[in-house]
């Protein structure tokens, strides 16, 4: 199929950027979207042109690496998938593919579609995190009981990847799924118990300081979030953060 | 770090929002119950009975601790939504060429400002058509005493004469029910966000309050839109 791309393009993080329009012709339906975006930067590396720059890593939705914003959405039309998992099946021959980076003020744009999002980095290193002994008398985890449903939701929370679709779906450019799928996945555990109140009160004063906005429970994170990251996480966050600020 | 947290913080503006807003709720039931009476058959006795009532509303020391409560919620819930707003903004100093928010969220939930600013205009022109007449002496004129012997304001003359106007009852009325349209889409995201904002999620009770948000958020101003219509259209003319 022949498309149109509309891409982003910026030089780097202290030069403005414009769109720009290429055609890119022969795509097969077969293709994921970021190999699509590798035959768009093979043809303009062979015209002699800067390629686009775009971040991927491992292209099988583990990573969190690619995050693009296509056609007014994060990862594309499709839910549940990142944008390596996005198949050009998904578009028609002739059509304009509108694609941009993530945006949000703690997300700068550091070239092209690629964004610095080291801010959700700050956010986990500010308490996503227990503190366990490792000077050889390391419990084994598993003899600690964990209820089942408290396990299973925990784990639903750490599948978060932390791509950033939630900040860029979000009218106010919030990182509340991400921070409270980060909380959650330790608050439902017993390990976890112990730093809760701290980890809750530092994460959310980082994200604070970061700059992303406020929650609104718009619902559009859950939505476009590849991991399906509930919206139950935020308000056990909320629930956490309550218990904590009171104490 | 406590303290400030809950003061400070983006889940601390969230918090108030949810609080308040959940209190103007109630408030709106209790406004609601009293407005009903206004469709009582043009009498003395229906007259008496709602300027007892208003006497009531203005002058019971545990109304007004509710009534100040009240004007606190909608200035606060008002400053914390525009401050939220304008760091909301902030946050995305570069926007979307191509944005489609509609594929995953509601309108109303992303147009509470829009909406509360609506609300909030209306409230100031409904306050002073009837709230400052009946406070800063504008009725003082029409004072008299009722069957049951009390002094009271003449609000109900005021209120029905106000919606049979001749010219402009229609459009009152008209301008009434666009505010209270406002308040039903406001009113369908901000019931079970508030309970969100709180922490209120469980996946048994989600489906319950989401439902009784919106028949909460479809009843209550319909009731309120449908008095003066019918105040304009049915009620004896006085």
């Amino acid at each position: 199929m022949n498309l149109t791309l509309k891409i982003w393009r910026q030089k780097n993080a202290d030069t403005k950027g414009k769109m720009q329009t290429y055609e890119v012709s022969d795509i097969s339906a077969d293709m994921s979207f970021l190999e699509m975006m590798d035959v768009l930067n093979e043809q303009l590396i062979e015209k002699g042109d800067e390629p686009v720059a775009f971040d991927h890593d491992c292209r099988e939705g583990i990573c969190g690496s690619c995050n693009l914003q296509i056609n007014g959405e994060p990862h594309g039309p499709d839910r549940g998938v990142t944008t390596c998992q996005l198949h050009m099946r998904r578009f028609k021959d002739g059509d304009t593919i509108v694609i941009e980076p993530f945006r949000a003020k703690a997300f700068p744009v550091i070239k092209d579609l690629v964004v610095d999002r080291s801010s959700f980095d700050r956010i986990q290193q500010a308490g996503g995190y227990i503190s366990v002994n490792t000077s050889g008398n390391t419990q084994d985890a598993n003899s600690i009981p964990v209820e089942k449903e408290n396990a299973d939701m925990s784990f639903y929370a750490a599948t978060c990847i932390g791509c950033g679709a939630c900040v860029a779906a979000c009218k106010n450019a919030s990182a509340m799924l991400f921070t409270s799928a980060k909380v959650s996945q330790f608050a439902l555990l017993p390990q976890g118990e112990v730093e809760a109140d701290r980890r809750v009160l530092q994460m959310v004063e980082q994200m604070d300081k970061e700059g992303f906005g406020n929650c609104t429970n718009t619902g559009a994170c859950e939505i476009e979030c590849p991991k399906g990251i509930s919206l139950e996480n935020i308000a056990r966050m909320n629930r956490e953060y309550l218990k904590a600020s009171v104490k | 770090m406590a303290k400030s947290a809950l003061l400070k913080s983006s889940l601390a503006k969230k918090y108030w929002m949810a609080f308040t807003g959940l209190f103007l709720c109630l408030f709106l039931v209790g406004h609601l119950l009293g407005n009903l009476q206004l469709l009582l058959p043009v009498s003395e006795t229906a007259k008496d009975q709602f300027n007892e009532y208003a006497l009531f509303m203005t002058t019971n020391p545990a109304v007004k601790v509710l009534s100040y409560l009240t004007y606190i919620s909608i200035i606060f819930h008002a400053i914390d939504g525009l401050m939220l707003t304008i760091h909301n903004r902030k946050a995305r100093p570069q926007g979307y060429v191509s944005f489609k928010p509609s594929t995953n969220s509601m309108w109303s939930s992303r147009n509470m400002g829009i909406l509360g600013s609506i609300i909030l205009a209306f409230i100031i022109i409904h306050m002073s058509m009837f709230w400052a007449e009946m406070k800063f002496g504008g009725l003082d004129d029409t004072i008299y005493t009722t069957a049951n012997g009390e002094e009271v304001k003449d609000l109900y003359t005021l209120t029905i004469k106000t919606f049979q106007d001749a010219q402009y009852g229609l459009i009152w009325a008209i301008a009434y029910g666009f505010a209270m349209l406002a308040i039903a889409f406001h009113l369908s995201h901000g019931f079970a966000s508030g309970f969100q904002s709180l922490g209120v999620n469980h996946p048994k009770y989600n489906g319950f309050i989401r439902k009784l948000g919106y028949a909460f958020s479809v009843l209550v101003p319909l009731a309120f839109a449908v008095i003066p219509f019918y105040i304009y259209f049915v009620l004896e003319k006085i």
